[in-house]
């Protein structure tokens, strides 16, 4: 086994080089945050169904405790992130703009927040499903923004023939550096993470993929690989978006996962190193997902930092530990700059895939005014998966959504690069966002009509539905 | 060159010409095909907007159905009741029972009610502000007021008014659902106009968390539903829902019990063009609210 076979020179075609401006955090040790006053936790957090809730209103629950359950395989079940009183459960602020149901949690002052004493698995002991089972029980999601639903990609089909498992160090969006630091500070944990997902998914090679411009991380990593196993660190150009999945594999292995296909048909697992040392964890203290790094920075927050805080702290609480807004700040942006959400509520908490909140100024959150396309096509040599987001963008203007479909819409990863090289300002990025959404939201429309017509003529039929499926 | 070598090609020409006219008309006899010139007829006879308000896929379509007789004249609602009864009487048919439908607005939410959390820049369209953090509303299920509905009515049925709410004219609109189809927030729905009893909020917030963000949604409160007779009303999920299939016991009174005006009678238009009729609101919500917070 060698090196000979990664294709790491090539990297992905297209792409965009935003300034990292990293600066602010990236040599900020990870601090931990104070217990806020109150948690909120959002039933949904993550990519799939909801969870259901366990706890009613006025129960005492320790930290750790499990207070929703996971419905279905693509779903999670969620933590208390602290030891505490149930408020209520009711809907809140949720960061997608919509307003979800969530636990609401006074946390106890008085109480030491240790957990409960658990069990901790033993990995090397575990067959694969189990291992995926205790990650699942943990609630571990992606943590890298998509927050997907970790046991979903440890359970692979049988017929799947991974053979490199890839740890996505890249974190290329600007200003974001908690994997930045979780690498430096914490690289064995990276590396036993990885040992359970090799072990769980039966594979040989490991490759974790940083950018160059965290040398440090590179480094640190580098000095820490475990003798027995075959990871190795690979330094990857810093474009945007290289940290994006599909991107990942093309840069590092050379392959190219077909449209609308997933990692596993080309032989990877691709996983963020955040959720990789949350698997760590789990398996070295058997403690579940309630806490998590976030970057509180931007220009507009008073002291940028790296901070753990518990899943569920709302942005107000993580701001108000970093010194509060700066008189010019406009803009709260959940994620990075360039695929974050604008957030309209202070009272909003941090999710498990929150990577980080970035406060922009007025200076820095103006776009500008917007001026009509002028066919320079820079958005076609920005897209990395090779779509038009000029013509996207105008059919999307036009509410033409199903002609979207027939340009590759659903190979959209929103990154935002086709919006930030837009010569006149264009909010191409947005566009298609709400292409995409009405899209999902036509389909299920159509569907609906579908299943009612179903019904209406079965019944008029002969009053008895049931006999043609019999 | 001589002049006379143009007779060649030109005979050619013409010969395969001719050869080819006789087939297409030979062919053209050989292959006809008798159609009810009555299809023709009531075609010039239908709108021919192409709306897709009766469930076929155009005029012509539906011109078809007519004569085979799988539709009735009135089921084009996109003719006044003269065009119809013409129509009828020159095709020999029975004009059918005409259920006047209408899209309605389900959230009565307008900048004057329902206060904006933050500012939004970004494209002018409600779909896009949805798809960023909802455009800023502090109730997240309410109109956006940008008017994709507008823009996407083919009869210029929808206006927006003063406090950015869409006004539906009853006349011009042939419930095609294309403002259901636009709406991101699945605000609109069709209703025939006997059902004059509407819930005009989708808000799934209860108490007082549901008119701190907009003084006129459905805070749950329930007291429709034990003021209205037989079940006509009930409450499912934070918000009250009408059992059409009692409309019949429907009268105006019912919406007295409503203590913040979501529960509304609408005959004609749902919402006025200009100011809000100060009326249509019980006085206790009349003071605007500066509310933003719902916590």
């Amino acid at each position: 086994m060698s090196l000979f076979d990664l294709d790491f020179g090539s990297g992905f075609r297209h792409g965009v080089h935003p300034p990292d401006l990293k600066d602010l955090t990236s040599g900020e040790a990870i601090r931990r945050m104070p217990f806020p006053d109150m948690i909120v936790l959002p039933l949904k957090q993550h990519a799939g169904a909801p969870a259901r809730p366990l706890v009613k209103k006025g129960d005492r629950v320790q930290r750790g405790d499990r207070v929703g359950e996971a419905q279905g395989f693509i779903s999670s079940p969620i933590h208390a992130s602290a030891a505490g009183t149930v408020r209520d459960i009711r809907r809140w602020p949720h960061p997608d703009g919509s307003m979800q149901k969530a636990v609401i949690l006074d946390v106890d002052p008085h109480d030491p927040q240790v957990p409960r004493p658990r069990i901790v698995p033993e990995w090397s002991e575990l067959e694969a499903g189990q291992v995926a089972g205790a990650v699942r029980d943990a609630g571990v999601v992606g943590l890298g923004g998509a927050a997907f639903p970790t046991h979903v990609k440890l359970s692979p089909p049988e017929d799947a023939e991974i053979d490199t498992i890839i740890a996505n160090g890249a974190e290329c969006e600007p200003y974001l550096t908690g994997d930045h630091r979780t690498m430096v500070e914490h690289p064995e944990r990276v590396h036993f993470g990885l040992r359970v997902m090799m072990h769980a998914l039966d594979v040989e090679r490991a490759v974790i993929g940083v950018e160059e411009n965290k040398p440090d991380a590179i480094e640190a990593l580098r000095r820490t690989i475990p003798d027995d196993l075959d990871i190795s660190v690979v330094s990857l150009r810093a474009k945007y978006p290289q940290g994006a999945e599909k991107m990942m594999i093309k840069s590092i292995l050379g392959r190219e996962v077909p449209s609308g296909g997933l990692p596993l048909e080309v032989g990877v697992v691709v996983q963020n190193v955040g959720s990789i040392s949350t698997i760590a964890r789990v398996f070295e203290s058997g403690y579940p997902l309630v806490e998590r790094i976030v970057t509180i920075t931007g220009p507009g927050v008073r002291r940028p930092s790296n901070l753990t805080m518990p899943v569920g702290t709302r942005i107000a609480d993580a701001i108000e530990f970093c010194g509060g807004l700066t008189e010019d700040a406009e803009r709260v942006v959940f994620g990075g700059p360039m695929m974050g959400n604008a957030q309209a509520d202070l009272d909003t908490p941090i999710l498990k895939g929150t990577t980080g909140i970035v406060v922009l100024t007025e200076a820095t959150a103006a776009t500008g005014p917007q001026y009509p396309c002028i066919r320079c096509g820079r958005c076609l040599q920005a897209c990395p998966v090779f779509l038009d987001p000029a013509d996207l963008g105008q059919l999307a203007r036009a509410g033409q959504f199903e002609e979207m479909t027939e340009l590759d819409l659903d190979d959209c990863m929103l990154c935002g690069s086709c919006a930030y090289v837009c010569p006149s300002n264009i909010p191409l990025t947005q566009l298609i966002a709400a292409g995409k959404n009405q899209v999902r939201r036509l389909r299920r429309l159509a569907q609906e009509t579908e299943d009612g017509e179903a019904t209406d003529e079965g019944e008029s039929a002969d009053g008895s539905p049931e006999k043609d499926a019999a | 060159m001589e002049l006379t070598s143009i007779f060649l090609p030109a005979t050619i020409l013409g010969g395969i010409g001719l050869v080819l006219g006789t087939a297409i008309a030979v062919v053209n006899r050989v292959f006809w095909v008798w159609e009810d010139p009555r299809i023709g007829e009531a075609e010039e006879m239908l709108p021919g907007t192409d709306c897709g308000a009766c469930g076929e896929p155009g005029c012509r379509a539906f011109a078809e159905a007519l004569i085979e007789g799988d539709v009735d004249p009135a089921d084009c609602t996109n003719m006044s009741g003269d065009e119809r009864e013409h129509l009828a009487a020159e095709l020999g048919l029975e004009a059918g029972e005409a259920q006047d439908r209408v899209a309605r607005l389900l959230c009565k939410g307008g900048s004057d009610v329902a206060p904006r959390k933050v500012g939004y820049e970004g494209a002018e369209s409600c779909a896009a502000a949805v798809a960023v953090t909802g455009g800023g509303k502090a109730c997240p299920w309410g109109c956006v007021g940008l008017g994709d509905c507008a823009v996407a009515c083919d009869f210029d049925a929808i206006r927006m008014n003063r406090n950015d709410l869409p006004v539906v004219d009853p006349e011009l609109c042939t419930a095609c659902e294309d403002c259901v189809e636009a709406c991101p927030l699945d605000l609109f729905t069709i209703m025939p106009t006997e059902q004059k009893l509407i819930v005009e909020c989708r808000s799934l917030l209860e108490g007082d968390s549901a008119t701190a963000v907009c003084t006129v949604a459905c805070d749950a409160c329930a007291r429709c539903a034990r003021d209205a007779p037989d079940d006509l009303i009930t409450m499912e999920d934070g918000l009250a829902v009408i059992d059409y299939e009692k409309n019949e016991l429907a009268e105006p009174g019912i919406t007295g019990s409503c203590p913040t005006g979501a529960l509304a009678w609408v005959e004609g238009a749902q919402f006025s063009d200009g100011e809000r009729q100060e009326s249509e609101r019980p006085p206790e919500t009349r003071a605007a609210t500066e509310a933003t917070g719902v916590s």
